[in-house]
């Protein structure tokens, strides 16, 4: 059943969670839990979008993504590490902010259409060439290479870290910019790749998703390519029940990649919560303020 | 010399109820930089979104819409809340109210043409209950496998909105409507309508209950023992759990109470302002009430105020849209940085600000 196409739509349906998942898994190994993801991604599309309709390269679109991604979360970043804000709450705040923003100024880009995307290396996109390389590309930098055993060492215990001279708050911020990147790039994949036109809200919960994706990765990037290619896999088989005429109405086919991650999300927090060794779980010091007293 | 952040145990009213205005008038500023960018007369634009509605020609229409607008604000807002006093985040009463919506709709439509004084009480009902099996579902989910509550609840927003679609192209469609989707109009049907029940003030039915819900969740919150659990839980997780506060019962009651009142604010909007259930049912109030409970400090008197407010920004970005051409987002951005700089501005509550070398 699962010919050469259908695996090219799932990668291609996976690929903006992906990368939105993995900026996440960075931030979130760091200690910091950023629920703007949405507004990063929706973002990133609108930027995206005008960045390649302005110069016609998809490329300058996706740096443009990235650039605009990486600064919205400086706001996050700027917010929550240094006045010490709720992180919750500013992320939330990040996600209406960009919703509203892009509604505001991609006005002018409904009915417009995304310049052509060159094909890549065996005619796949380059941009799911790129999400597939940072798996094995982020698990080295985390598990083999000083620098990330730093990142997880600020996230696992911030005060540790602060005692052995890490900066912590200087680390925090330089992994929520990467996320925000690669969340902006994960919103330019929607835009530019998949729906090929900008449509206010478009990415559509996929921000939040991704948020979901990462806890069932267990913090880990092929966790997070396999949680992002089942989401892919649902996607591609509603879409499929959907032209084949399925006798369930389209309303609720379409509700399957949600509903879908709330069972995932379910399992993985069931196993989490009864396993035996109780090691499972997110970074000790995930989601709790930082404030150096000495 | 550099900026120092010093913790307050405490921090003094004054300050308390300054920093949200402050963060008000932070985002008049910031919106003024915004709309002259656009290339409009900022003045103009500020005065159209925060006093034309009041005060302006047009006035005797926009006043009204004030408390149409303030009352789903302020009855989900006070649920949520509580809930975020105790550190359980619903984020999804936007999915609540849709629910709660449809399940009351779906009471009235089972029961039209039928005349009778129990079927308003019902649909109320309805719609309590429904919002609050939808709250229920996070709240379970959390409980019995640990389960994000702000992840489910979210998703559960997509959930409600589809299940909104498919009900008004599906089983609540009109057979009246010549094919087009959405429901019979309520409105329309006078045993179900909630209609405007003091002439030109803009109250019904959900305005009263959000009245309501402003006093009684005071006197919850001040008074009674389970406010006192929820204020205990939210400052000391440890303590409270050690003084007997049972945290899968508090996520079961926030969750729920706030998911129910979300629900009843869908329903009187169906009956009411918006007539009927549609594709495009929700409308961003549940997540606008989350704004709306930060800014009035999760204080049932501060909601109140907070609800008036962000419902003139409502009223007067319908005003700017109309009469400026500007986007209908304008108000979603406005409300975007209002949060922002009310938790930019909360940072000056809980720490004292010290310029100086590091002790």
């Amino acid at each position: 059943m699962i010919d050469a196409t259908t695996f090219l739509l799932l990668l291609s349906a996976a690929t903006p969670i992906l990368l939105a998942a993995l900026g996440e898994m960075i931030v979130e190994r760091a200690g910091v839990l950023n629920l703007g993801v949405e507004g990063l991604m929706i973002t990133g599309a609108l930027a995206g979008f005008a960045g390649a309709h302005a110069t016609g390269s998809p490329a300058t679109g996706f740096l443009t993504a990235a650039v605009a991604g990486a600064a919205l979360a400086m706001l996050f970043a700027g917010l929550t590490q240094y006045l010490m804000t709720n992180q919750v709450a500013t992320g939330l705040a990040l996600t209406l902010f960009g919703l509203g923003l892009t509604a505001m100024f991609g006005r002018p880009y409904e009915g417009v259409k995304a310049p052509q995307m060159p094909g890549g290396p065996l005619g796949v996109n380059p941009v799911i060439w790129l999400g597939l390389l940072l798996v094995p590309l982020i698990w080295l930098f985390l598990n083999r290479t000083r620098a990330g055993l730093i990142l997880r060492g600020v996230g696992e215990n911030h005060d540790a870290a602060h005692a052995l001279g890490y900066k912590v708050r200087a680390i925090r911020v330089a992994a929520i910019s990467t996320g925000g990147a690669l969340a902006g790039l994960g919103g330019a994949y929607v835009s530019l790749a998949t729906v090929l036109q900008w449509t206010e809200g478009m990415t559509a919960g996929a921000g939040w998703i991704a948020l979901a994706i990462v806890v069932f990765a267990g913090w880990n990037p092929w966790g997070v390519l396999a949680g992002a290619w089942l989401f892919g896999g649902v996607t591609v088989l509603q879409l499929r029940l959907q032209a084949a005429g399925s006798a369930v109405p389209i309303h609720i086919l379409s509700m399957a990649p949600y509903v879908a991650t709330i069972l995932v999300l379910v399992l993985i927090s069931a196993r989490q919560k009864y396993a035996r060794s109780g090691g499972a779980g997110g970074p000790g010091s995930l989601g709790k303020p930082f404030h150096a007293i000495r | 010399m550099s900026l120092r952040l010093d913790p307050r145990p405490e921090a003094p009213l004054w300050l308390q109820v300054a920093t949200p205005l402050m963060a008000v008038g932070a985002t008049m500023i910031a919106g003024a930089v915004l709309f002259a960018l656009m290339g409009h007369d900022p003045l103009a634009a500020i005065r159209m979104i925060f006093w034309d509605p009041l005060f302006g020609q047009a006035a005797a229409y926009s006043r009204p819409q004030l408390l149409v607008k303030a009352g789903p604000l302020i009855l989900i807002a006070c649920g949520l809340a509580l809930g975020f006093r105790a550190g359980i985040w619903n984020i999804g009463a936007e999915g609540q109210y849709i629910i709660g919506g449809m399940c009351g709709a779906a009471v009235a439509l089972a029961a039209y043409p039928a005349p009778g004084l129990w079927i308003f009480p019902a649909m109320v009902l309805a719609g309590a209950a429904g919002g609050w099996a939808w709250g229920m579902i996070p709240a379970m989910l959390r409980n019995l496998f640990g389960a994000s509550e702000i992840l489910v609840s979210l998703m559960l927003v997509y959930v409600a909105q589809k299940l909104a679609a498919w009900a008004a192209f599906g089983p609540l469609k009109n057979p009246e409507g010549f094919g087009m989707p959405g429901s019979r109009n309520l409105q329309q049907y006078s045993a179900a309508a909630n209609p405007e029940l003091i002439a030109g003030t803009g109250v019904h039915w959900g305005v009263v209950a959000a009245a309501v819900a402003v006093l009684a969740s005071w006197v919850l919150i001040a008074r009674h023992i389970r406010g006192f659990h929820i204020r205990a839980a939210g400052l000391a997780p440890r303590a409270a759990r050690f003084a007997g506060v049972s945290p899968g019962v508090l996520v079961a009651f926030c969750l729920g109470l706030s998911g129910a009142l979300a629900g009843m604010a869908g329903l009187f909007e169906v009956a009411g302002p918006a007539g009927q259930i549609t594709d495009s049912f929700g409308s961003g109030y549940g997540f606008t009430a989350i704004i709306v409970a930060f800014l009035g400090r999760l204080h049932p008197l501060g909601i109140l105020l907070a609800g008036l407010l962000l419902a003139l920004t409502y009223i007067g970005g319908e005003l700017a849209q109309m009469m400026l051409q500007l986007p209908a987002a304008t108000v979603q951005v406005f409300q975007g940085m209002l949060l922002f700089f009310l938790l930019g501005f909360d940072t000056l509550t809980r720490f004292r600000i010290r310029w100086g070398a590091r002790a």
